[in-house]
């Protein structure tokens, strides 16, 4: 009973958030309607139980992947005027397009409702149901070959970016910090004995 | 043999990339060739793990997601013989360009790995990766030349075109999913044998993963990156993103198409003609009126991706073995055909027009007859290996009754062959624009003819990789 | 203290209250018997810098409101209270206002799974670990809505900064964390101090990982922008950072989420590295019986003062770093040194070496 109500209050949210991710003027704006649709989508998950897919999405998409995304977007000057040119000239296109894909779905939706088998509402585990060990599981013994392509996949990305961003400009000024930390006094400083100068000699 | 053992080829190549990669931080640039030999020995060695674990029949691993079978250990060994010709025909390249760095090799090694997870690969989940695995490091070394505009802007439409392309496969991906329950490309295609199996998702499913597969490809309707992308990237890249990859495309096709969806073939067959047709006709077509030769090539490859449909579309053993054997002649044939163009360039000038080939024969009667080679093969002049590719393919497509689309190839193989002999004239018949002798270096001359030779070798004794496919395939 | 609980519970049940409502009123307790000494914590823990601080460099520190200056935080907290918040021109309203509740929500809900002793804790979650680490993560969006709101370029070059270094910083905390759950076995958090029990403090995980201990402190002293890792505040060049424009209790409320947070780390660090309320008496000879060997919350108390302590030592032992030298710090120091740590560990859990020798 409470569950499908927080269950339809996240889901409006969540709806919400997402329209006014389409919607606002200003892309910071959307930015922020996005983050909040990934934080009522991950209250979804925690509600069927998958605390480790609720928790890891707020972890990296929330707190990395939008903060970075934001980062960009604030820096930027997006005239939004320039981007809407020709919204008029595609809006018929773009409705039948969305015309086809919600006949679709609907017919999907009403095709399963024609006698195919429907997956029942999974049941809730026990307590002592640990949704994180029972994915590291599966991760590490059936999926294995493709986690670690995956784990590839992503030191190619970070190879990618590198090779694509990283520039060394002449002229620029760069401390060998190994250099620096390995200086002794006597590299800098000569201590040098000078009498003193005594007038008193004579 | 336990599960490492049969991926021993791709344990080797993800470990020898990292070695690459580790070397390659702490060289000094005047040592950078050190980089290119290892990759060279990382391929050697790839080849060594695929032959010597070459299994007798098909044997999955990794709970079904893996699988090795004699086809795929071939075409693997054939993609590791491509990269090496793209490496050694780059080199010289590269470093009159400027370009001569080891992310270039590394790149190509993921892309290739990625080909080979590919031609392994037994559950959507791991094509898939695969897929991203190429795709990720072609958009890198597309845009590999950083200070060509021209260059980041073919990146930028390749990489927003694929990743659509990409998204539209994973979503037919989920609907066979939610039809099957299963990604396992074993278990879906034992569902789909079901009598009363194949119902409207599964088929919106069928379409969604013809469309990716057909980007891959580079099929007409969704051929707008290729002629783009192949004239932006600098000449090295267009000859490594010409090739190899066509080896993947053929391997997400003949998992996912015939291995998998074989049942649904009555609904792909419809699908795969119109593309097949649209392709030939596009590409032998707007080729002609192409002056760029890496534009000319890439609408050359965009009606080759045609006759490879025709393989997958006669739906038989025969079919898969002639597309099998015609992608692979056709990598073969791309190599050596951007091997060429990089032959004609020079420090500070990159042969791109059709022109630079006018009076090649004064300059150089061998790799002007090289060429010729290369040329009459793609054409299908007998007798050279592109013949056969394309006799096999329209063999296959008339033994399954489709005898316009047999015609329709046919007779628009004719209309391309004018663009081909177009560059032959040229080579012989033109007097040279500039006659500065060619500049090559002697591994890269010994190569390219190798290569060139190899499709005439070929031609003559077309037996020896017809039986291999057949052997291998099916 | 959960004798009282399960009494409440228990009264309420038996006065026919219906179903959750018994489970929401034991958690409000709960809620409130922790927030309230927090927030007393933070108070006192400014007095206590300002005392400590002034000792260090020969001050006085505050000593006019109350004996010795001990009213001073509730004279700041009044002062505070009393003033305008004053919104800028051409910023935007809702989200200027929004960045301190930001802040201070995910800076106390962190709480919720921080055990307090074997028995009291909020809400004992299986993923404890990744949901502090989730919710530190979010902390930042207070600090990135307060300079993007503001509409002013110190403030906006503030939560620029400290995004970057947040964001960079947590991926070295992370993979800290990542060694803690390989020794402990376990993502509730709980469970990791129990793990830690052993016959004295020699089993606590600071000895087998001693660099990702170092690694986390020092992560967490950047993690809240506290100094030497406080350029995004940057008196001297950005004027205040992030929270330039913020005036009255609005500022109050960034004030209080950082010394809560600090506040955390502390406590977060003694229960991952420094066996929480686990008493380093355990199996000492003469003592059994007396409260020093008696694990419980005084002693998780005593760990964290030390590292508040540490916290404010730090401040006014060291210069602050330069901003390139941050990042250097945080990716190409501490991230390798983690990894190479995991890595290690991996080997030692895989031969059952040392403390995972079975």
């Amino acid at each position: 009973m409470i569950a499908t109500l927080l269950f339809y209050a996240f889901a409006a949210v969540l709806t919400v958030a997402a329209l006014g991710v389409v919607t606002s003027k200003n892309p910071v704006h959307a930015a922020f309607f996005l983050v909040l649709a990934f934080f009522q989508s991950a209250l979804l998950w925690l509600l069927i139980d998958a605390e480790f897919l609720a928790i890891v999405l707020v972890l990296v998409y929330v707190g990395a992947v939008m903060v970075l995304f934001l980062f960009v977007v604030m820096m930027l000057d997006i005239n939004v005027e320039q981007l809407r040119q020709g919204y008029t000239r595609y809006l018929p296109l773009g409705v039948v397009v969305a015309g086809v894909v919600i006949l679709e779905i609907v017919h999907v939706i009403w095709y399963r409702s024609q006698g195919l088998p429907i997956l029942s509402v999974p049941t809730s585990h026990g307590p002592d149901y640990s949704n994180t060990k029972e994915l590291g599981a599966v991760l590490y013994t059936e999926h294995v070959f493709a986690f670690e392509i995956a784990a590839v996949l992503l030191l190619l990305a970070i190879v990618a970016a590198i090779t694509l961003t990283m520039r060394k400009r002449p002229g620029l000024k760069v401390q060998n910090i190994a250099e620096q930390v390995a200086v002794r006094s006597a590299d800098r400083i000569r201590v040098v004995k000078v009498d003193a100068v005594t007038d008193a000699k004579d | 043999m336990i599960d490492l053992q049969l991926a021993a080829a791709e344990v080797f190549m993800v470990c020898a990339i990292c070695v690459v990669l580790l070397v390659d931080v702490w060289l000094p640039d005047e040592r950078r060739l050190l980089t290119f030999r290892l990759a060279l020995l990382s391929l050697v060695g790839a080849a060594v793990c695929s032959a010597y674990y070459l299994p007798n029949g098909s044997v999955t691993a990794f709970s079904e997601s893996f699988v090795t079978d004699p086809a795929s250990a071939v075409m693997k060994i054939f993609a590791y013989l491509i990269v090496g010709l793209v490496f050694i025909y780059s080199r010289d390249f590269l470093m009159r360009a400027g370009l001569f760095k080891g992310e270039f090799f590394i790149l190509a090694l993921f892309a290739l790995l990625g080909i080979m997870v590919m031609l392994s690969a037994h559950s959507m989940l791991t094509m898939y990766l695969g897929l991203e695995l190429l795709a990720l490091s072609q958009y890198a070394l597309v845009a590999f030349d950083r200070d060509s505009p021209i260059a980041a802007e073919s990146a930028m439409k390749y990489f927003v075109l694929g990743a659509i392309a990409s998204g539209t496969l994973l979503y037919g991906i989920s609907f066979i999913y939610g039809v099957t329950g299963t990604i396992q490309l074993g278990a879906i295609a034992a569902h789909f044998s079901q009598p009363g199996a194949i119902t409207v998702p599964a088929l919106l499913g069928l379409a969604f993963i013809i469309v990716g597969v057909a980007f891959k490809f580079g099929a007409v309707p969704f051929h707008m990156w290729l002629p783009d992308v192949y004239q932006g990237s600098s000449t090295p890249v267009t000859l490594f993103i010409g090739s190899v990859p066509k080896i993947a495309a053929f391997a997400l096709a003949w998992r996912i198409l015939s291995e998998s969806l074989g049942d649904m073939h009555g609904s792909w067959q419809t699908m795969l003609a119109v593309l097949c047709v649209l392709s030939l006709v596009i590409g032998n077509i707007v080729a002609i009126a192409q002056s760029n030769i890496k534009r000319m090539l890439a609408y050359s490859t965009i009606s080759h991706v045609g006759f490879i449909f025709m393989g997958f579309i006669a739906g038989t053993e025969d079919g898969l073995q002639a597309a099998m054997f015609y992608t692979l002649v056709y990598t073969l044939m791309a190599a050596a055909a951007f091997g060429m163009v990089i032959l004609l360039s020079r420090s500070g000038f990159d042969a791109e027009n059709l022109d630079d080939f006018k009076g090649l024969n004064a300059r150089s009667p061998w790799f002007a007859f090289v060429m010729l080679m290369v040329m009459f093969s793609m054409a299908g002049v007998p007798p050279f290996v592109g013949f056969y590719a394309k006799l096999v393919v329209l063999g296959s497509v008339l033994d399954a009754g489709l005898i316009w689309l047999a015609i329709t190839g046919v007779l628009l193989a004719v209309i391309g062959a004018f663009y081909y002999l177009r560059v032959v004239w040229f080579m012989y018949f033109v007097d040279p624009v500039d006659d500065s002798p060619l500049d090559a270096a002697l591994d890269f001359r010994v190569v390219i003819s190798a290569n060139g030779l190899g499709l005439l070798a070929l031609g003559l004794f077309p037996g020896v990789l017809l039986d291999l496919c057949a052997r291998v395939i099916g | 203290m959960s004798a009282l609980l399960t009494y409440v519970d228990e009264l309420l049940v038996g006065l026919g209250v219906p179903a959750p409502l018994p489970y929401v009123v034991v958690t409000g307790i709960k809620i409130v018997v922790v927030l309230l000494p927090l927030i007393l914590s933070v108070a006192y823990f400014t007095y206590w810098e300002r005392k400590i601080i002034g000792w260090i460099q020969h001050r006085l520190g505050p000593n006019r409101v109350g004996w010795n200056g001990v009213l001073q935080p509730f004279a700041d907290v009044i002062k505070m209270l009393f003033k305008e918040i004053v919104v800028p021109a051409n910023s935007n309203r809702f989200l200027f206002l929004l960045a301190p509740l930001v802040s201070l929500v995910t800076a106390f809900s962190v709480w919720a799974v921080v055990p307090f002793s074997e028995t009291f804790v909020i809400a004992e979650i299986d993923a404890g670990l990744l949901y502090v680490l989730a919710l530190t993560s979010l902390g930042v969006y207070g600090v990135i809505i307060a300079g993007w709101a503001s509409n002013s370029k110190y403030a906006f070059l503030g939560a620029m900064r400290s995004a970057a270094q947040i964001v960079a910083y947590e991926i070295a905390m992370g993979f800290a964390l990542v060694g803690v759950l390989m020794a402990g076995g376990s993502l509730k958090l709980g469970d990791i101090v129990l793990a830690q029990q052993g016959t004295s403090l020699l089993s606590w995980f600071f000895i087998p990982l001693f660099p990702l201990f170092l690694v986390y402190f020092i992560s967490g002293l950047a993690e809240t922008n506290r100094a030497p890792f406080d350029v995004a505040e940057g008196e001297s060049e950005i004027v205040a950072g992030f929270h330039v424009e913020y005036g009255g209790i609005a500022f109050g409320l960034f004030f209080l989420a950082e010394y809560a947070n600090m506040i955390l780390i502390t406590a977060l660090t003694v229960l991952f590295f420094l066996g929480g309320w686990l008493s380093p008496f355990a199996g000492i000879a003469g003592l059994e019986g007396t409260w020093l060997a008696q694990s419980g919350f005084h002693w998780l108390a005593a760990k964290m003062v030390f590292f508040m302590f540490c916290f404010l030592w730090v401040r006014a032992t060291f210069p602050r770093y330069r901003y390139d030298q941050i990042m250097r710090l945080g990716w190409k120091v501490f991230l390798p040194i983690t990894i190479i740590w995991i890595f290690v560990e991996g080997v030692l859990v895989a031969l059952e070496v040392g403390p995972w020798a079975v």
